[in-house]
């Protein structure tokens, strides 16, 4: 019982690894398996070939028959090692299959055709990464389409985010007006009423406004987010009056104010949202699934959807595509994994 | 040392190629927004700078709020909100009658009522689960830890993922022939059926959207975690405290403000659960895993006979009680204050 009342105590370091320390160390390498194991899975299993990941019970690796070219065929063949009827041993290529019996040759010596029984032989294997199903998939899916749909999507709608967002943030903090206390708190009683439950009335206005299947119908409403509104209104509230009343004094006109002081000193919130933003258009399935029906249209989340309904069997192109399409983001992260995990732990909960 | 040089010559270019899109950008709103400021005045321009999100807003987030109701009081199945017959209260009627309200199977709407018990259900666990590991997580990385940040980023890594492939990733490991049932035949188990079984599915659909969410909450914890004084520590320990003492005490008091956020922000979005469950099961084995939102949009969207009265008065009962999770915390949160 003491140690469980140990581990769960925030200490102050101990000058000896100790116990708790074990378990926790322990606990954080578990961890470590469980969130990055999946995503290992995915990526080894990416690369087997359609014949190799249907096999139960499955392997780690990808594995691929070696082949050899022989004299006087056209196409490498397979490679096979054979156990003769006296426990002897060799690797032989195969030239075909017939019923039960299988016709191999001698690489060495291709003259002379050996029939054995197909139980006799077993595939000759090496791990091998090929990028067929990456290949193959991003053909037969139309990832380029998809790829380019949420990029566009994602970079406009962000930008749209960001400059409709900080200017109402903008003149919610800075400004005194009539209808100030009126226009926050309509949009902070929206905060917590979420998209899905308005469903079938804005695909009402959209169809009205005639963006069905459109990627404005995308970038465009998401655009107003209230969140957005508060976390920079938030931040722009710290940003001192004085230099926005020197700069009037100077004749900058409102429109500068904003754009070279109050922007400039609110980047920090901006990077925030930019973040924000950023993940959500990108992993936004809900609405463009309703908004979109025209496959051209569809971005990745949509189009890896559809495509592991429509090609219920095929799961080494659809992982090959579940890569593709986690590939970016996992890049961003990378590089930006500290400002994410600070940014967010810190405005997150406001 | 020749390529740092080159590196930082090009980050220079791009970033001095944005600051000049971006002051080009600026100086030409600025013609328009002078010109506005000549005509409305000071005064006038805090209305043009709210206006361009206020009008996205009130058109694609006010106006259909507000139509939803329409929707919901009126019958038929027309999309136009002009050519549907009011109907009243009767949507809710339908929706809400039962002979026996535990048993969905007699009630006139069952599935909206199956849907309603999954959601209580998947939001209690789901909830109660996330909020546990993300505590011990969040308890964990706040001790003298090395690689902190390493384990952080690592627990908040899936957060990043998309629904959908979080949902692949998983279908793939726990299908028939998948990766888990390979280690539980190695073992000489049976394999079993987790897609296919009703309460496999339900459990698998809770912990997966634990995986997916718990790095983001663990995230939040350990900035309220971390904000609480060290002194606080120091000082108890010399008054002799022991560590369950300084943990009940000291850590879980002054814990309680971000956990409430936690709570609610996670009981919140675990009331909206779609997407992940709409690629992982769609919503079965039969309706294993059907949930609200993914009920409505049966109704709104997939339906061969579409009920948006039906989906439209769901949605204002879930929109109630996600209101009422709100007013809550804004109560909890003024009394701590």
């Amino acid at each position: 019982m003491k140690t469980i009342l140990g581990f769960l105590r925030l200490t102050k370091g101990h000058k000896r690894l100790d116990f708790t320390d074990v378990l926790s160390y322990g606990y954080l390498a578990f961890g470590v398996f469980i969130m990055f194991g999946p995503i290992l899975w995915l990526v080894l299993s990416s690369f087997k070939t359609s014949g190799e990941i249907v096999k139960f019970p499955p392997r780690l690796l990808p594995f691929r028959q070696e082949t050899v070219m022989v004299e006087g065929y056209e196409d490498p063949l397979p490679l096979y090692e054979v156990t003769f009827d006296d426990d002897s041993t060799r690797v032989l290529a195969q030239v075909r299959r017939v019923g039960l019996e299988a016709q191999l040759v001698d690489p060495e010596n291709p003259g002379e055709l050996i029939k054995v029984n197909i139980d006799q032989r077993q595939p000759v294997e090496k791990v091998f990464f090929g990028p067929d199903n990456y290949i193959e998939g991003v053909q037969s899916f139309n990832f380029g389409r998809y790829l380019w749909n949420s990029i566009i999507v994602t970079v406009l709608a962000t930008l749209l985010t960001l400059l409709v967002n900080s200017m109402a943030a903008f003149a919610l903090s800075k400004y005194k007006f009539a209808g100030r206390q009126t226009i926050f708190m309509v949009m902070i009683s929206t905060l917590m009423v979420p998209l899905s439950v308005v469903l079938v009335p804005v695909f009402l206005v959209i169809t009205e406004v005639g963006w069905n299947n459109n990627l404005l119908g995308i970038i465009v409403p998401a655009a107003a987010t209230p969140t957005g509104v508060f976390l920079l209104r938030q931040y722009m509230l710290t940003i001192p009056d004085e230099l926005i009343d020197a700069a009037r004094i100077d004749g900058a006109s409102e429109w500068r104010i904003y754009s070279q002081i109050i922007l400039p000193l609110a980047k920090p919130a901006l990077a925030v949202l930019t973040i924000f933003s950023v993940m959500w258009r990108w992993n936004d399935f809900l609405w463009p699934l309703i908004v979109l029906s025209r496959s051209e249209y569809f971005t990745l989340q949509v189009g890896l959807a559809s495509f592991q309904g429509e090609l219920n069997v095929q799961w080494n192109l659809i992982l090959a595509m579940t890569v593709l399409t986690l590939l970016p983001i996992t890049v961003v992260f990378g590089f930006l994994q500290k400002n994410i995990t600070t940014g967010i732990a810190t405005t997150g909960m406001k | 040392m020749l390529a740092q040089n080159g590196f930082n010559r090009a980050k220079n270019a791009v970033t001095g190629l944005f600051s000049w899109i971006y002051d080009l950008i600026t100086s030409l709103l600025d013609l328009i927004f002078g010109t506005l400021q000549r005509l409305i005045g000071v005064r006038g321009m805090p209305y043009a700078f709210v206006l361009p999100n206020l009008l996205i807003f009130g058109i694609f987030i006010l106006f259909p709020m507000l139509l939803n109701f329409v929707y919901a009081f009126t019958g038929g199945a027309s999309f136009f909100p002009f050519d549907r017959p009011w109907a009243g209260t009767d949507n809710f009627e339908r929706v809400l009658t039962c002979e026996n309200y535990l048993e969905p199977r007699t009630c006139t709407e069952d599935l909206f009522w199956r849907a309603a018990y999954n959601t209580l259900g998947y939001v209690f666990f789901q909830v109660a689960l996330m909020v546990l590991f993300s505590l011990i997580t969040a308890l964990i990385l706040n001790r003298k830890i090395k690689a902190r940040g390493f384990f952080r980023s690592v627990f908040f890594y899936p957060v990043l993922l998309s629904p959908i492939v979080v949902a692949l990733i998983w279908k793939w490991i726990l299908q028939e022939n998948g990766l888990v049932n390979g280690i539980i035949t190695s073992l000489g188990y049976e394999k079993v059926p987790f897609l296919v079984n009703a309460q496999w599915a339900q459990f698998w659909v809770i912990m997966i959207s634990v995986w997916a969410f718990m790095g983001f909450y663990t995230l939040i914890l350990l900035a309220g975690l971390q904000s609480i004084p060290s002194e606080m520590y120091e000082a108890a320990s010399i008054d002799g405290a022991n560590p369950w003492q300084s943990f009940s005490k000291i850590t879980m008091p002054l814990l309680m403000p971000t956990m409430v956020v936690v709570l609610v922000l996670s009981l919140i979005r675990a009331f909206q659960v779609f997407d992940i469950v709409y690629t992982f099961t769609g919503g079965g084995p039969g309706t294993a895993t059907l949930y609200l939102v993914q009920y409505i949009y049966n109704y709104g969207f997939s339906s061969p006979n579409k009920q948006f009265g039906i989906a439209a008065a769901t949605s204002l009962l879930m929109a109630g009680v996600l209101i009422i999770l709100t007013v809550v915390q804004l109560a909890i949160r003024r009394e701590e204050k």
